[in-house]
């Protein structure tokens, strides 16, 4: 079951998660905490920068940072389906030989 | 037509629905009972869950909250949307992956053993039970408030409408009604926003609004800042500063996070789906549902702010709109003539301040304070209704489930028939409306304090034994029980001890390392992890086929 197939599979996965949960982090706990009082003093229209990510922008990124992952999960299910497949395909030729 | 018959109008109709939906979607099996026959559209499901999780406190007094504590309302902003992202990339997909009905059967069958599902089931119940008197308490509120009937009536309408389509429906009811149940939320909550928006900046998207320069009758200017400059004059805090130290901040957002990934009644619906992709899916969808409503939110609040300081200050008592003598009646708003001249001074400074305003008031009256028209401010009702019961459904499921199915088919009596099982759930949910409407009606002093805790308690026990679970296959189960009791206790005894025991030092000083009790569900998470982790080294590896079910849930498909 633990092949190297689903091994890859998985070290594909955690990589995208580290990836997006980095992302997740830095929009939230450091731009909308920890650094939005340095942020508040750029400003556009009538949002200070800090506030506006706090307020509105993080969940903005949310929403991306989820339907990337969406995209991102169905590529890497179809890669793995296929390798899947080929591997399959290639073993009854090998037992012959 | 008056604001009452309007009310009337929208709530009876949305019940007609939720009804017309329960008769149609009855349940047949347990399978049907517990996870909708599992299959729920993505898009369905997307929709249910953003109705299951934006509760009456989302709907009534999430912008109310924010619009006094500025800046630092944020902290609901992001931990109640950022849980989602957790919530998609950590969990949902293998929790779907593992295809049972409940978070305790996973807990139970992850960690091989009952006594882990039992802790689970405590920690489900408990989270669930104080969750869903609130909601009660929210229903009846909005109805005495609306349609002046006495809380208990309220109640009990409520209780008769979700008894009907859980009892009747469980899942696969409950998921239907709650999608009709978002699409009035959000329109209830969208349309006010867009009139006020529109008023008060010219732009009719409030998001982008609340950032726009006012109209000349509102005496131009962007919005924030005069709302900024007038705060200070006041004697409160510029609304765009932050006040609460920066660690506590950091705290309570991730305890709400941790929180909201770890709520039962939230990963259930992730079970509906047909597939893993699906979960996938739906947990998008479900956060853009709610985003619309959570990035409105803080528009609304800055807008309402606004309307409020505008009208209210330095105006003659007698001049006052009629909205004011309404809610004052109510006592939501109260105004106080310390200095006996007959005009309403509001301040920062208690010695002066002479107007006390509850913040609920916020959603609940700001159509009438903006003067929209009458079938506007009638939509709130109806609208802050769906938010409550929809939420309400959910949790009574949870318990239902965790009773009949958890508690009885898995642990106590493994050899009753599915009938007798569905039986059970039905009974189950039917005592759990009883109790929870008991608690509506009298409602005891705990149930508000208590329900913005039920996150940190979820998220001190819940979230790290899933995603060790997942996450780390030799995680045994002396690890996980043993965390998930350390995280559980050390968050509720910091609770109670600064809530019901010593409540005057409750402030920052006697706080361990700054963080408020809102804020220690996260440092119960870290608790909960370091536990598990330290006592995992001292026992055996979990048995093969737990190792190999944790490699099963982690491929696709």
């Amino acid at each position: 079951m633990r092949d190297e197939h689903a091994r890859a599979y998985w070290k594909a996965n955690v990589r995208i998660l580290t990836i997006l949960m980095s992302i997740w982090f830095f929009i939230s706990f450091v731009c909308g905490i920890l650094l939005a009082d340095f942020l508040d003093n750029f400003r556009f229209a009538g949002f200070k920068l800090g506030f506006w990510i706090a307020q509105q922008g993080s969940i903005y990124v949310f929403v991306l940072i989820i339907l990337v992952y969406l995209v991102w999960m169905d590529r890497l299910d179809a890669r793995y389906a296929r390798d899947k497949k080929d591997a399959a395909e290639k073993r009854p030729t090998e037992d012959q030989a | 037509m008056s604001v009452q018959i309007w009310t009337y109008i929208f709530v009876v109709l949305s019940f007609g629905l939720y009804i017309g939906i329960a008769i149609w979607s009855r349940a047949k099996s347990t399978n049907d009972f517990y996870v909708a026959g599992g299959g729920v559209h993505p898009l369905a499901n997307g929709m249910a869950t953003a109705a299951d999780w934006m509760s009456a406190a989302s709907f009534i007094s999430m912008a109310g909250l924010i619009s006094f504590l500025g800046r630092d309302g944020a902290f609901y902003l992001m931990g109640w949307t950022g849980g989602y992202v957790l919530l998609a990339l950590l969990l949902a997909p293998y929790l779907r992956k593992f295809g049972k009905f409940t978070v305790p059967d996973f807990i139970g069958d992850r960690y091989y053993s009952n006594s882990a599902r039992l802790v689970a089931i405590f920690c489900a119940i408990s989270v669930s039970f104080v969750y869903v008197c609130g909601q009660m308490q929210g229903a009846g509120i909005v109805f005495s408030r609306f349609l002046e009937v006495d809380i208990t009536t309220g109640v009990i309408i409520g209780m008769t409408i979700v008894f009907f389509y859980a009892v009747m429906g469980g899942m696969k009811g409950i998921t239907y009604t709650q999608v009709a149940q978002y699409c009035v939320l959000i329109f209830a909550y969208l349309v006010p926003a867009i009139f006020i928006s529109l008023m008060m900046t010219g732009n009719p998207i409030p998001q982008l609004g609340f950032g726009s320069e006012l109209t000349p009758e509102y005496g131009g200017g962007y919005l924030l800042d005069r709302l900024d400059n007038l705060s200070m004059d006041l004697g409160f805090a510029a609304y765009t500063e932050g006040l609460r130290p920066t660690q506590d901040v950091f705290f309570i957002t991730a305890a709400l996070m941790f929180g909201t990934a770890g709520l039962p009644h939230v990963i259930i619906r992730f079970f509906t789906v047909p597939s893993v992709r699906d979960a996938r899916k739906s947990a998008a969808y479900a956060l853009v549902f709610i985003a619309i409503l959570y990035t409105t939110a803080p528009a609304v609040a800055a807008f309402a702010k606004m309307n409020l300081l505008n009208t209210v200050n330095n105006a003659t008592y007698e001049e006052l709109p009629g909205w004011f003598s309404t809610w004052e009646t109510t006592q939501l708003i109260s105004f106080d003539d310390i200095n006996a001249d007959g005009v309403v001074q509001y301040s920062g400074d208690a010695a002066v301040n002479e107007l006390t305003v509850n913040r609920d008031i916020m959603v609940l009256a700001n159509p009438e304070i903006a003067g929209l028209p009458n079938w506007v401010v009638a939509l709130v009702a109806a609208g802050a209704l769906a938010a409550a019961l929809s939420t309400a459904a959910g949790l009574l499921l949870v318990i239902s489930t965790a009773i009949s199915h958890d508690l009885l088919k898995r642990s106590l009596m493994p050899g009753i028939t599915e009938k007798q099982e569905l039986l059970y759930a039905r009974l189950s949910i039917f005592v759990a409306i009883l109790i929870a409407g008991y608690f509506g009606i009298n409602p005891p002093g705990f149930v508000a304090e208590v329900v913005a805790f039920a996150f940190g308690l979820a998220a001190a026990s819940f979230f790290p034994a899933i995603v060790l679970g997942i996450f780390y296959r030799g995680m045994n189960r002396q690890g996980a029980i043993s965390g998930m009791l350390a995280g559980f206790f050390f968050t509720a005894a910091y609770i109670v001890y600064f809530k019901f025991i010593s409540p005057e030092s409750s402030t920052a000083e006697h706080w361990w390392f700054g963080i408020s009790p809102e804020g220690i569900g996260t440092l119960g998470t870290f608790i909960n992890t370091a536990v598990a982790l330290t006592v995992n080294r001292f026992y055996p590896a979990p048995p093969k086929a737990v190792q190999d079910m944790v490699d099963e849930i982690r491929l696709p498909g």
